[in-house]
């Protein structure tokens, strides 16, 4: 039996049904709460794409939060170095359950063009679990929103995250390095 | 017997406030280590590196060409001017001289970059003092930019347009209108920054005369560009070396007088007139011809070494390359002025409060990318 069938035949005009786990999620998927930290250049499209002309807004995700607590959507716009893992590891971990993780450009994917610097983390999915990787040096802003909209498909279908989390392993020792740089 | 007893001063002690790496107001991933009295700054200490990327380093494993995109990457929101800047150490360096209408060209692209550079600038300093409502202004207006940007090298950010020799292709069609149409607006969008913020008595407040720095503090720390023609002095790559089509035109160097964070400020607000001024004479008088010098495809520059400076959005930039005669550099290095802006911070902020030294920050303009390199 179906949650639609308990609804009595009046009433099947003025109701609707659904499950609570369902609504969580529709609610997550349309009102993510980014966390502004912009590390390079994505970071300024970013800005663009917050702004007037794209209007991020329009799909509800424009509640920029400074900090972690509050948000469940990390955007890693721009080059991870190795100073930098360690504190982008501790931003991700304070932020609460449910959370996600974009990939803007090619050096948070794999390095970019700095993929043969000696102080460059090598795609952010070293340390990080990626939910959704966006392509550009920097992406333009559209491709950002289709990024950000790709990622509520995600939400709404959590089983497809919780698979890929599942393959997530960090290969480095973040602690080990956060000693190194001390 | 307790302390109160005595009548003497209760003993304090300055503690330590950590901001950074990330914070909203640092502009990307810089630490500041604040020393504090209460709410009075003692000492600022700017640790760098966290988007140390190694720039210089990997360009001595990248053919002169392929230099060229780093550069982009380094003062990410003037890219053009850090083209520029290292398209013209590269031509000092071999002796190739750029068609004069790559250069009116170039001064074009570099003059529109500054002016988005600034509105960056303008915004961001709204936002840090509070006022959220600059950002999306400013940003509204910038995007005309970037579609011109578009429009020439299909990049809005990081165009890599400026090429050793020239610009890689010719201005399309219908270029001029749309640099043309979007000067008309020039004068009415500054006009309407400077009515919303000029005219705030929370930003006036914010600004004039907090962080004061004099003209000799400012040139014992190398500080160049608008943050030192704030405190007075008038020194301008563009007039004073002359490179490039500048000398054709005609424009002025604004200066501040106090050197606190208003004419910081300020200046950069006069500039963008003037840039407007530069572009439009640029067009007036562009002339026909080539827009790419005689540039061999595998360009291996003579032994020697070269320093070229140019006037980037945030100071004098200034590239030294060390040639020792294959198609790769051997050594470069990169004069970036927002890393020597960083020393100024601590002079600016000593004795201010918390929240003017955020205000200062914002002010002198500092961005990571240049700054870590």
């Amino acid at each position: 039996m179906e949650v639609v069938d308990i609804v009595p035949p009046v009433l099947k005009n003025n109701v609707a049904v659904t499950t609570i786990d369902k609504l969580f999620k529709w609610a997550r998927g349309n009102s993510i709460w980014p966390l502004s930290s912009g590390l390079a250049c994505c970071a300024i499209e970013m800005m663009s794409c917050a702004a007037a002309r794209f209007d991020l807004a329009r799909f509800g995700y424009e509640v920029f939060r400074a900090g972690p607590r509050q948000s469940d959507l990390l955007i890693v716009a721009g080059t991870l170095t190795w100073k930098m893992a360690p504190p982008l590891v501790r931003l991700y971990e304070e932020m609460p359950e449910p959370k996600y993780v974009i990939a803007m450009g090619s050096c948070a994917i794999g390095g970019g063009p700095f993929a043969d610097s000696y102080s460059v983390v090598k795609g952010i999915d070293e340390v990080l679990p990626v939910d959704v990787y966006i392509p550009g040096c920097p992406p333009r802003p559209e491709a950002l929103i289709d990024g950000m909209l790709k990622l509520k498909e995600k939400i709404m279908h959590p089983e497809r995250v919780a698979e890929s989390r599942k393959q997530f392993v960090r290969s480095i020792d973040v602690e080990k390095i956060e000693e190194a740089n001390a | 017997m307790n302390e109160f007893e005595t009548n003497e001063q209760p003993r304090t002690e300055t503690y330590v406030l950590n901001m950074g790496p990330q914070h909203p107001s640092t502009h990307g991933v810089l630490r500041v280590e604040l020393e504090l009295d209460g709410e009075r700054v003692i000492k600022v200490r700017p640790i760098m590196g966290y988007l140390h990327r190694g720039i210089e380093k990997l360009m001595e494993s990248r053919t002169y060409f392929q230099c060229s995109p780093y550069t982009d990457r380094l003062d990410y929101i003037s890219s053009m001017n850090n083209n520029y800047g290292y398209c013209k150490a590269v031509e000092e360096l071999c002796g190739i001289e750029p068609p004069p209408r790559a250069n009116y060209i170039r001064a074009i692209c570099a003059e529109l970059n500054r002016l988005s550079s600034h509105m960056v600038y303008i915004g961001s300093l709204a936002n840090d003092v509070g006022a959220v409502t600059g950002m999306l202004y400013t940003f509204r207006d910038r995007e005309d930019i970037l579609d011109i940007f578009d429009l020439l090298c299909g990049a809005r950010q990081t165009c890599n347009y400026i090429r050793i020799g020239g610009v890689a292709q010719d201005i399309p069609a219908g270029f001029d209108e749309k640099v043309r149409k979007f000067l008309d607006r020039v004068p009415d969008f500054l006009k309407e920054y400077s009515d919303l913020l000029e005219s705030n008595e929370i930003f006036q407040i914010r600004l004039k005369d907090v962080s004061v720095m004099t003209a000799q503090e400012a040139m014992d720390c190398g500080m160049t560009g608008p943050n030192l023609r704030a405190t007075g002095v008038p020194f301008d790559v563009r007039k004073v070396d002359g490179y490039g089509a500048y000398p054709d035109f005609d424009f002025d160097v604004p200066t501040g007088e106090h050197g606190d964070n208003w004419d910081r400020y300020e200046v950069r607000y006069k500039e963008m007139f003037e840039s407007a001024k530069i572009i439009r004479q640029a067009l007036d008088g562009m002339p026909e011809g080539d827009y790419m010098a005689k540039v061999p495809k595998m360009l291996r520059p003579p032994k020697g070494e070269v320093f070229s400076r140019t006037e980037g959005t945030r100071g004098e930039l200034g590239f030294y390359i060390v040639s020792d005669g294959t198609n790769k550099p051997y050594r470069v290095h990169i004069r970036r002025p927002s890393f020597v802006s960083m020393q100024g911070l601590n002079p600016m902020c000593r004795g201010g409060l918390i929240g003017d030294a955020i205000a200062a920050f914002a002010s002198i303009d500092p961005l990571m990318g240049e700054v870590d390199c």
